[in-house]
This record gives C-alpha cells, structure tokens and sequence, in this order.
C-alpha cells in the first residue's frame, strides 16, 4: 500500500496504453514515454506492462506502507527518500513508513516511477492506464489527490532478491536512452509523412533544418511548435483517417503539432513528417520554450533503430538473470 | 488501391477517395479481409472513410521473418494479396441500429438554424432527419463517437465558427454533410438538433461503442415524455 501525502501536479497511474479499441475511438494513451516505463519495471522485476506512476513538472510526496523496490526513469527530477536522495535508473529498497519526496524537474518535463509489484487497480478495456477525457482507467479515471491509497501487487522473486541487497541502490543501472543508437542532443529523428508531397519545397526544407520551439500548447494529446511557416502547394481538404504518435500534423497555415500517445484516434490535417517510434520519449521531456530540431532518417533506418533498442533491453534482461541480481 | 507508410509502426491503406456509399462498402470488405487473414504482427485496424490504418508492430513483422531492410514492403504486399482477394471474403450484413432521437426544444438549440438555411420548417427538417438512410463511417474523436453518412443534401450546414463551450451528451448534430452524436459532454461545433438517451459508449461493454463502422442507423423522432422515460431507466 502507498499513501499519496502530496499528489504534484499532474501524477497519474499509466501502463503502456490501452490498444485494440482504436476503431471505437478509443485512445491508446499510456506512459509518454513506453520504453521508460518499461525499462523502469525491468529494473523492479515487473511484467514491462505493470502499472507505474507517471509525473509531470511536480512529482509527488508518497508513503510506503510496506516494504519494496522501487526504480524511476525519465526527466531531471531530484527525488529523495528516507533522506537519501533517490538515484534514477537503479532498483532501490524502501523501507516501511518511508516517504518518497519527487519535487519539481529540475530538467525534462516527466518520469515513470515503478513499484515492486506494480499498482493495482482495474483493468478497463485491458489497461490500467488513466484516461481523464473520459474519465476511465487507471485510479478512478483521474490524476492522484492527496489521501488517496494505491494498492500494490505481489512482487516477483526477481524483486524479492532485490530486497536483500546490501544497499540500498543496486550497483548496477539500466538508463533507457543509452539503449539502442540515441539520436543527438537536441535533437528528434524522423520520417517523411503521407502528405509530404502537399508541402512547397521551402516548407520541406524548413521542418528539417529550423529550430522549433515547443509552445504552451503541450500535454499528453500533442506538442505544437513554433517556427517557419509550412505552406501547402495548394489548398486541400484532407478526408479524415487513422492517425498514429509521432506524426507531425499542420493544420491550415498553422503550427506543427506532433501527436503523442493521448492523440485522438483519427485526424484531418495533413500530416508532414512522422517522428521515429525509438525518439518518442525525447518529445516526453520537451517543455515549454525548448528548442528540437528533426532530423531525415528513411523508414528502414527506423526500423533498424527500433529493431536494435529492443534487442539491447532483452540483452539487458537476460544479463540481469545471469547476474542472479 | 494504394498502401503507404503512415510512421514506422502504421501502414494506411486507401481504397477510394471520396466520402460515398460504394467506398465505404469497399472499406469494410477490405477490413473483414485483413482481420479474416490475421497477419502476423498486426495489431488493430481503424477504417475510416476511404482507409484502413494497419497498426503494427516491427518487432513482431521482423519475427514473422520479413527481411530487417523492408518489414514495411512485406507487410504492404501481404496486405496488398489480401485485400484485392477481398470480395471473395464473405462480410456479414451490416446490423440496422434505431437511435431514438427528441427533436427540438431544448434538446435542438440549432434546429431553427438549419432549417432557415435549408429553406423549410423545422417540423419538415425532423422528418427529412428520420427518413434518412445513415451508415456509420468512423467512429472516433471520442470514444463512440460516430460519424455518420447519408445526411440528406439539404440539411447540410456549416459547423460554428466558435464552438459551444459544452454540448450535451447524447446531442445529436449536424456539420457540414456529415451527421453525428455526442457521446459525452463536450465542446462542440457542431448545429445540434436532438437528443438521444442511447448510451453510446460504456468502458465495461464488449465491444465498448454502441456503434461500430459499417453499421447502418435509422433516427425516430420521439416525445420529450418518451426521453425522459428512457433516461429514467438508464
């Protein structure tokens, strides 16, 4: 059991989406950033898709009724517990009674936070994941309040052994984005989208060589950029369809706006670039006033990149079993 | 037919290019091919107006032994064989869903405003709404949300400028050609003409939406005492 004393800003209970329902409008959603969440249950001997806690700007002030494991993953957060601060990417012991303190990102925009175990709470429509529009899934369909109690599942062997470390922190570490081939600093990659061919050369040109900045219009839907103007060769009317995270959307003589994982299930705008799977995360962290410049890759350079992370995390799990740790 | 990457985790596959009947008929034949043939690494389809969206997981195409260079190009002809073979696949009937609708009043705070533009009275304007014969093209926007073909040309009207800040849940509108209702409680644009206490969307039901794509709908008009009976019961 947690007691959530403080709540932060916007700290919900995620898993990594809730897909299959598309066709009914129903969004996928799910952690921002699926390879941070799922690296952060690897590393507390969870099922990747176990239920974690995302936070966003202010993390929060939570209570361990019970002992555990717990590791986190993702943005410049300075948390501490039991007075200690709280190294990110590693398995670390809580004792009962102690209270972990997130407090605000001192970098990036958001982290995952995995408990032994994972939270319980229902599944709806497969997921645990919250979804607020709709006010489902997750604790209660919201963001957590203080007072509120999240129950845990049972930890694994995995995290057992983990209990009885002679530290508290593991000596070893997993860190999600040196997993794979990262793209630069600054920097996302991505791909040509279907409507490409609708924009004029300079708007072209202009995606992949500006600086963008990120503008207050950013949460879990999507990011909307500012920079040069995209203009259409002509003036079209697109029929709406399926949409997915990472494309890049321009609306009518407007700003970019690049879908993240509680995107809408279909659009209407034409759709420029689309941003590789394996950068997602980046766009996670971006807050308002930074800056991202997109960098050209081709679809099979993508898929090489994914391809290569996914076998780097199971590289990583198998060598975590042998270690017995 | 054209099949084109949409990311690196989607493919769209596009059998038309406008918002028709016979387009629509051509979508849901592909979809029940595609779901019929179960290809390994597909993980959902969302049929929409005139495309199939082929989510699908390069991890799990790579696996099937697609060549590392190309998993999209394998899939693509996959899907490709499959749809073109697609009128050999039966397709079951579309089931006729009746949605209930109280017109006016309250309920159809625009209804004065379509019918100034189409040039009838509103009682004429509810009777044209019923007799239409709709077909659920998407659902999306909104978990439920249907969007629905077959508007009779007339009662066409352009979406507000400056969308309501709350439309009502159950709200049934018009905007531009298309015809929809609103699961929740939204903002909207769109000019709202009745209500329906029909749940539309309901987490814990097997399929979630009351609606589905390829569906087709009959609006019938009933009383204010009839609605708020059905929503009494709810």
């Amino acid at each position: 059991m947690i007691t959530v004393l403080k709540p932060g800003l916007l700290t919900s209970v995620m898993d990594l989406g809730r897909p299959g329902y598309q066709r009914h409008g129903v969004v996928v959603g799910g952690a921002l950033d699926r390879f941070a969440a799922r690296v952060a249950n690897t590393i507390v001997g969870n099922d990747e898709n176990a239920a974690l806690l995302e936070m966003a700007q202010l993390g929060p002030e939570l209570r361990f009724e019970v002992p555990t494991v717990v590791a986190w993953c993702g943005g410049g957060f300075e948390p501490r517990v039991g007075g200690e601060a709280l190294p990110r990417d590693r398995a670390v012991r809580v004792a009962a009674g102690e209270v972990l303190w997130f407090g605000p990102a001192r970098s990036g925009l958001r982290a995952w936070l995995a408990i032994a175990g994972g939270i319980d709470v229902p599944l709806v429509l497969g997921s645990r994941s919250t979804y607020r529009r709709a006010g489902f899934g997750g604790f209660h369909g919201r963001t957590l309040q203080a007072g509120d109690q999240l129950r845990l599942g049972e930890m694994s062997e995995v995290a057992q052994q983990r209990l009885t470390m002679a530290h508290r922190a593991s000596t070893w570490s997993v860190r999600p984005d040196t997993l794979g081939k990262p793209a630069a600093a600054g920097t996302v990659r991505a791909m040509v989208g279907p409507e490409w061919e609708w924009f004029t050369l300079a708007a072209q040109q202009a995606f992949f060589s500006a600086e963008w900045t990120v503008t207050k219009d950013a949460d879990r839907m999507g990011v909307r950029l500012a920079g040069p103007e995209l203009p259409l060769v002509k003036e079209r009317e697109m029929i709406s369809e399926g949409v997915n995270e990472g494309i890049v959307q321009v609306p009518a003589g407007g700003a970019p706006i690049v879908l993240l994982a509680s995107r809408q299930t279909v659009g209407g705008y034409p759709r420029l670039a689309a941003v590789a799977a394996v950068d997602l995360g980046r766009l996670a962290q971006l807050a308002p006033r930074q800056t991202v410049r997109f960098e050209t890759i081709s679809l099979g350079t993508a898929h090489a990149l994914y391809l290569a992370r996914e076998r780097d995390l199971t590289r990583v799990r198998l060598g975590l079993s042998r270690l017995g740790v | 037919m054209l099949i084109r990457p949409l990311g690196d985790k989607a493919l769209r596959v596009e059998v038309g290019e406008r918002i028709d009947e016979a387009t629509q008929a051509r979508v849901q034949a592909a979809c029940a091919a595609i779901e019929a043939a179960s290809l390994p690494g597909v993980r959902e389809l969302v049929p929409a107006y005139t495309t199939i969206t082929v989510h699908y997981d390069p991890a799990a195409i790579a696996h099937a032994g697609a060549p590392s260079d190309d998993l999209a190009g394998w899939l693509g002809m996959r899907l490709e064989q499959v749809v073109k073979s697609a009128a050999k696949v039966k397709t079951t009937k579309p089931r006729i869903v009746e949605i209930p609708v109280c017109y006016g009043g309250e309920f159809g705070l625009d209804l004065a405003r379509v019918a100034a533009r189409a040039k009838l009275s509103p009682e004429a304007v509810v009777q044209r709404h019923v007799k239409g014969d709709y077909r659920v093209a998407l659902v999306g926007f909104a978990p439920g949300f249907p969007y629905l073909i077959g508007l009779p040309k007339e009662l066409a009207t352009p979406r507000h400028a400056k969308p309501r800040i709350v439309v009502p849940a159950g709200s049934v509108g018009i905007a531009g050609e298309q015809t929809g209702i609103y699961p929740f409680a939204t903002p909207g644009g769109w000019n709202l003409i009745g209500r329906t206490a029909v749940p539309l969307f309901d987490p814990l039901a097997e399929p979630p939406a009351h609606l589905q794509t390829g569906d087709r709908v009959k609006f019938r008009a009933i009383t204010a005492d009839e609605f708020a009976k059905r929503e009494a019961a709810r």
